[in-house]
Parts: structure tokens; sequence; C-alpha cells
């Protein structure tokens, strides 16, 4: 009997390696057998048409007679077309300067997002980045011929669109958040008014409201033209969305943080922005990002009211009827370009998320 | 000691005569830049000599609408071409709502799965669908659908009833009969039947602790029910079948390849968002819940619907409703693609008619009626179904 107890057993079987990954991850039961069994047959019937549309069947070489005959993708469409996709109807020789101011925002976009670069530096920076970017676009002085920005487009208008929606929209915001919350039964009421009704609609109504109806409302003989147009309803729009991300901040800051500004004997100003805001804004950077994204993908809509934006830019191109055929390849460039952006945005704001928390361990 | 006397004086310290006075200055500049931009749109519309007012609304639209619920032809009036762009919209919006929540739900329970791969292909999934613009989306959809299906005459066919070309999806249809009006009204009916015996075996499991199998009995009833309505009716078995004419196809139901385009992007694009709600709204239920109902010796399934889906619901209702919103608000989209929802009926009436403000009113205020009666429902719903506490 007490053999039993005492009997040597073998070493037990080795718990890792690829296999027995396998076997825990991808075989652990039936069900999951046939899950992975059924999803690697689905990956196999959409993998392989996949691949051989977009690269082993495709055309590269600019030729619209060889794309037709051609059963895959047709990236000739790109690499004929990817000026006018990429900046629109801006004047063909002039276009390294949309490059530039490009590349210039995107180093201060690059910059803001890294956290050693925080100071009031960076506000210098950004304020002859886009004296700087002005230059470029608009032109007029330092030899460079003026250039109307009717004529601005593809993936420079996009971004400037978004940057400038953020950058505009986010003091607005405040204002309407606070407004939201203030013990002022008028302020409060004109903030919700708004907020709701903004929120209320979608974008592309408060565009042509932009576009159609701006021009009614301000005095004769002054017009204010399409692009700046969009970009207040944009701005408008965005502000609405902030300012309820900013809300949650607030509501979510313990009321004795309001109480001990008050017993200091701080003003209402005074209590806002050095004791409030500070921790309310830190605490809304991940859904402000979003918010971000969100607007980014959205200046997409401007199309719509007829400006040629990234999206845009590419249904010009698409209206070439030699071209026209292959609008499938160009909006897929697009979508890879978008989804560029706003994965790294995405990305950027997990990592933030991450540091602040990192910084209330003790 | 006697209270501080109380003096009269007005002073600009006061805060109470402070705030007094910015709310003055508020409502004041408002009212100003209201009447100032007022003021400068009546003398605008006379100079250019637009009309006003929504008479507009009954005159003669004149423009043919590509698909529509009720009855329409270009001799009706602007305000029904409204009607109709309105009701297109309420269908994509339904039926996009329904689809995107089951996708959703799936995606978001599959993106927890222990399983690898299904995890990893549900990441991908996500990923990638949320940081694409829907109107991108949209357009692709229907760009694909439009440029790579063959025309009709090569229609790609099933059984010889059913066609997918590049004029849209066309399927066989039922011949207007007593059976299928029975058929339809027997659908709620058997829902609402399904529900009332639903909260009976609740209540009844409660009082004695027997079970019923009433989720089983309610898909029995959904199922069964509208047949027995469709037999009683006569079982009609006639059915329209769409078939070749000339250079198009005719008869049968038609699923345009616009309402296909914005249908699918705007389900595809919200149910990513809603699998993201769905699974934060499961990892909120603390693990120790599913170990209560282990140790409890309740099954996977079981743990799964009675124990952590109740909980995670209270969490995932919310911001469920923002979606709902959104892919509404988002479904104006169509325009883009030339599916007549509201927005583009609206605006083909703002070019004929002139009137952007009316007309531009009018959609406004048809998506605000919509977001706030959603939401009302919505907060009515969240009540519900939120924890009582004492």
């Amino acid at each position: 009997m007490s053999d039993a107890r005492t009997t040597s057993r073998a070493a037990p079987v080795v718990q890792t390696g690829p296999v027995q990954w396998a076997k825990e991850n991808l075989f652990n039961g039936p069900v999951n057998t046939a899950l992975t069994l059924i999803s690697l047959y689905v990956l196999w019937l959409a993998i392989p048409p996949l691949v051989n549309w977009a690269l082993i069947d495709a055309v590269f070489t600019p030729d619209p007679a060889t794309c037709k005959a051609a059963s895959g993708a047709c990236w000739g469409f790109i690499t004929e077309k990817y000026r006018l996709m990429l900046s629109g109807t801006y004047p063909y020789e002039q276009q390294w300067r949309p490059v530039v101011a490009m590349v210039v925002l995107l180093g201060l976009i690059g910059m803001s997002m890294n956290s050693r670069f925080w100071n009031i530096w960076l506000a210098a920076y950004w304020v002859v980045g886009i004296v700087v970017m002005g230059v470029l676009m608009w032109g007029g002085v330092l030899g460079l011929p003026y250039v109307e920005n009717a004529k601005w487009g593809g993936l420079p208008l996009t971004l400037i669109l978004a940057v400038n929606g953020i950058v505009f929209s986010f003091p607005l915001a405040i204002a309407l958040a606070l407004g939201r919350r203030s013990n002022m039964p008028a302020i409060r009421a004109v903030c919700v008014t708004f907020i709701e009704l903004v929120r209320g609609v979608p974008l592309i109504t408060v565009l042509f409201m932009a576009s159609l109806m701006l021009p009614l409302f301000l005095p004769e003989g002054m017009t204010i033209d399409k692009l700046l147009r969009a970009q207040v309803g944009i701005i408008l729009f965005t502000a609405a969305y902030e300012a309820e991300v900013i809300r949650g901040g607030l509501q979510a800051l313990p009321r004795g943080q309001f109480e001990a500004g008050d017993s200091l004997g701080l003003s209402y100003w005074q209590k806002t922005g050095l004791i409030i805001l500070p921790q309310a804004l830190k605490l809304v950077i991940p859904p402000m990002v979003n918010t971000f994204i969100s607007m980014f993908k959205d200046t997409s809509l401007v199309i719509i009211i007829g400006l040629f934006d990234l999206l845009g830019s590419v249904r010009l191109a698409a209206n070439d009827p030699m071209w026209r055929p292959f609008y499938v390849e160009g909006l897929v460039f697009v979508a890879v370009i978008y989804f560029i952006f706003c994965y790294t945005i995405a990305r950027y704001s997990e990592h933030v998320e991450r540091l602040a928390r990192k910084g209330e361990r003790r | 000691m006697a209270a501080a006397p109380k003096t009269a004086t007005f002073s600009l310290n006061d805060r109470g005569v402070r705030a007094v006075l910015y709310q003055i200055i508020t409502i004041g500049s408002v009212i100003l830049v209201a009447a100032y931009l007022v003021s400068n749109t009546m003398n605008n519309l006379e100079t250019r000599q637009i009309q006003t007012g929504f008479g507009f609304l009954s005159q003669e639209s004149g423009f043919a609408i590509a698909e529509s619920l009720i009855d329409y032809a270009p001799s009706d009036t602007y305000g029904r071409a409204m009607v109709v762009g309105f009701l297109n919209t309420v269908k994509v919006s339904l039926l996009g709502i329904v689809l995107a929540t089951i996708i959703g739900t799936v995606i978001g329970v599959a993106r927890l799965s222990s399983n690898w791969m299904i995890a990893k292909l549900m990441s991908v999934y996500v990923n990638l669908v949320r940081n694409i613009p829907v109107l991108l989306q949209i357009i692709l959809w229907h760009t694909v659908l439009t440029n790579t299906l063959p025309h009709p005459r090569q229609s790609i066919s099933l059984f010889d009833s059913i066609f997918l070309s590049k004029r849209g999806f066309y399927m066989p249809f039922p011949v207007d009969h007593l059976g299928w009006t029975l058929f339809l009204i027997a659908i709620p009916v058997a829902v609402v039947i399904a529900v009332m015996l639903n909260k009976w075996a609740t209540r009844r499991q409660e009082m004695t602790g027997e079970q019923f199998p009433a989720i089983l009995a309610g898909i029995g009833i959904v199922v069964f029910l509208p047949i027995l309505a469709w037999a009683v009716g006569g079982a009609p078995t006639a059915f329209d079948v769409p078939a070749l004419k000339g250079f198009n196809m005719e008869g049968g139901a038609r699923v345009t390849p616009e309402f296909a385009a914005v249908l699918i992007g705007l389900t595809v694009y919200t149910s990513a968002f809603i699998a993201e709600v769905v699974r934060s709204g499961i990892l909120a239920v603390s693990h120790g819940q599913t170990e209560a109902g282990r140790s409890l010796g309740l099954s996977e399934g079981v743990i799964m619907r009675k124990i952590i889906l109740p909980q995670a619901l209270r969490v995932i209702v919310p911001p469920t409703t923002n979606q709902y919103l959104n892919l509404t608000k988002n479904s104006s989209l169509a325009v883009a693609v030339g599916y007549p929802d509201l927005v583009s009926t609206g605006n083909t009436t703002l070019n004929q008619t002139g009137q952007a403000i009316e007309a531009i009113l009018i959609m406004m205020t048809v998506y605000l009626a919509t977001s706030l009666s959603t939401s009302l429902f919505m907060n009515w719903y969240n009540k519900k179904i939120q924890l009582v506490e004492r």
C-alpha cells in the first residue's frame, strides 16, 4: 500500500514550445479547434486572391491598356496620378511648396507628440511653423507666385483642416465646457443649447450651413471663401464634441479640488486656470485624441461641398475617362494613407495613457 | 452676536451682482448677434430676390427618386420628396443599427476569445475599420459594387431567380396576398408573446424554482407562428421572379448598389465601434464574478448569459446609444453615392428652389428630433436596467 506512494513518476511533459502553445491557444477543446480550422479556411479563401490582385497580377506601369488586360490591381493609376492625388489642383510646378509645408507640419506634430519638447518653446515653434506654412501655401512674397486657397488640395488640405480644427476649437470647447458647468442659468442655457444642437445634427448639414447659409448671414459685399467657411463649420462642430469630453474631465475631479481653491480665496479664473483645468485636461487626453482622430476622418466630408481634400483629389483623378475603371485602386491608396495617420495617432494615445498611469503609480 | 447687518449697497465686487451682470451681457450679445445676422439675411434675401417661407413644400418637385418606400412621382410635391428621403434614412439607419449590433457584439465577444487566431483576426478587423473614414468606405463599397460587377445581361445568377449585377441585387418577392399580410402581422405578435412568456418563466422560477425552457420556446413561437399564419391565410406560393427585359432586369425585389453600399459601409464601420464597447463592457465585470459562477457549478454559457452579460449591459448601453446616433447621423453621407436619403432629397430641393435656409433647417430639425427621441428612449431603457441600489 505504502509502495504506491513512493513509486517514482515520469517527469512532466515539457509545457513550452510552439506545439504546446498551439495546443493551449488554438486547439483547446473541440469548439476552439473548429473555430481555428474555420478561420484558417476563410483566410485560405481570402488571402491568396487578395495577394494575387494586389501584387502578383497587379500592373505598376502607368498604362491603362495593360491595366485593362491584367486581372490584378492597376497601381499604375497611382504612379501616374499621385501628384494630383496628394496635392490636388495646386499648380503643378509649385507642388514642392505644399510638400515642404506638409513636412513642416508633420515635424511639428511629431515634436508635439514627444514629451521632451513639452515646454514654452513648442508654442514658439508652432507660431514660426504656421507662418512658414502660410508663406509656402499662399506665396506672394519672397518670389513665390501667389496661389489662392481655392486651388489648395490633397493631403495638405486634409492636414490643414484637421490641425486648424483642433487648435481653434480647443479654446472654444473649454469655454463651452466651463459655461455648461456654470452656476449662472443664462450662460448655462446658451452653452447647453449650442452643444446639444450641434451634436444632434450630422456634420454634413453643418457644412451645408457653412457653405450655403453663411454667405447670407454676412453683410452685403463681404464674402468669405469656401475653404474658410468649411473650416469654420469644422471648428464649431468639433468644439461641441470636445466640450463634452472636457466636461467629463471636469466632472471627474473630486469636489475637494474646487473647495480647496475656494478656501484659498482664489478668484474663479485663478481657481479654474491654476487648479481645475490642468488636472481636468490631463485626465481627458486619451478621449481628446479620439475626438481628434474622428475629426481627422470627418474632414473627408468636405468633398460633398466641393473641396478637393485627399479623397476629393482622388475622385478628381478618377474623373479622367482613361483611368475611371481604376477608381477602386485610388480609393485603396487613400484608405492606406488615412489608416497610417489614424492608427499612428491611436497608438500614440495608448502610449500617453500608459505614461499618465505610470505617474500615478507609487 | 447678531448677524452682520445687511447692506443694500450695489457693488461690482458682489458676486451675485456680477453674475446677473454677466448673464445680461451674454444674453444681450447673443440677441444682438442674432439680430444682426437676421437683418443681414433679410437684406441679402431681398437683394437676391430669394423667396422665403415653407410654401415651396407644396409645389411640384419635378425630380425623380430612384427608390422609395411610399408612392412617389416627379409630379408630387417637395414635401412628399422630403418624406420619401426621411423614410429612406430611417430604413437604412434601422437596418444598419440591427446588423451593426449583431456583428459588433459577436466581434466584441470574439476579441476576448481564448482562441488566439480568432482574437487576433477580430482585432485586425476592428483596427482596420475604425481608422478609415466611413465616407471613404461607403464610396469604396459603391465603386466596388458598380465597377466590378457585370452588366445586367451577364449578371451572376442563382437558380435563374436571384441576380447580381452592377444594377443591383434582384430576388423573387412574394405577390401580394392575404397569407403574406398575416405572416407580417404574426411576426411582432410572436415577439410580444415570446417576451411575455419569458417574463412569466422568470417569475415562475423565482416563485417555485422550476425552470422552463423559455428561450427555446420563444424561438419556436417566433419561427412557427408566422408560418402558421401564412398557412391559415391560404399558403400562397406565387412569387414575382425578376427577369431580364431588354437591357435591364424587371420584377422581383431590388436592392440598389447605392443602398447596399451605404448599408454595408455604415454597418461595418459602426460594428467595429460597438465591438469595442462590448469588449470593454465585458472586461468591466470583474473576473471574480466568473469564478463565483464556476464555483456554484454553473456552465460557462449560463455564467455568460445570467451573470456576466446583465452586468456588462449596464456599462454597454450608454456608449452604444451614442454609436446608434452616430450611425443615424452618418447615414447622411448617403448623398455622396446618390442614395436618396433626407440630405440627398433635401439637397436637390435646395438646388432647385434656392431656399437654402428652409431646406437646411428642415434637415437639421429632423435629425435633431430623431437624435433627441432616440436618446430619450435609450435613457429610459438605461434607467430600467441600472442597478437598483439603496
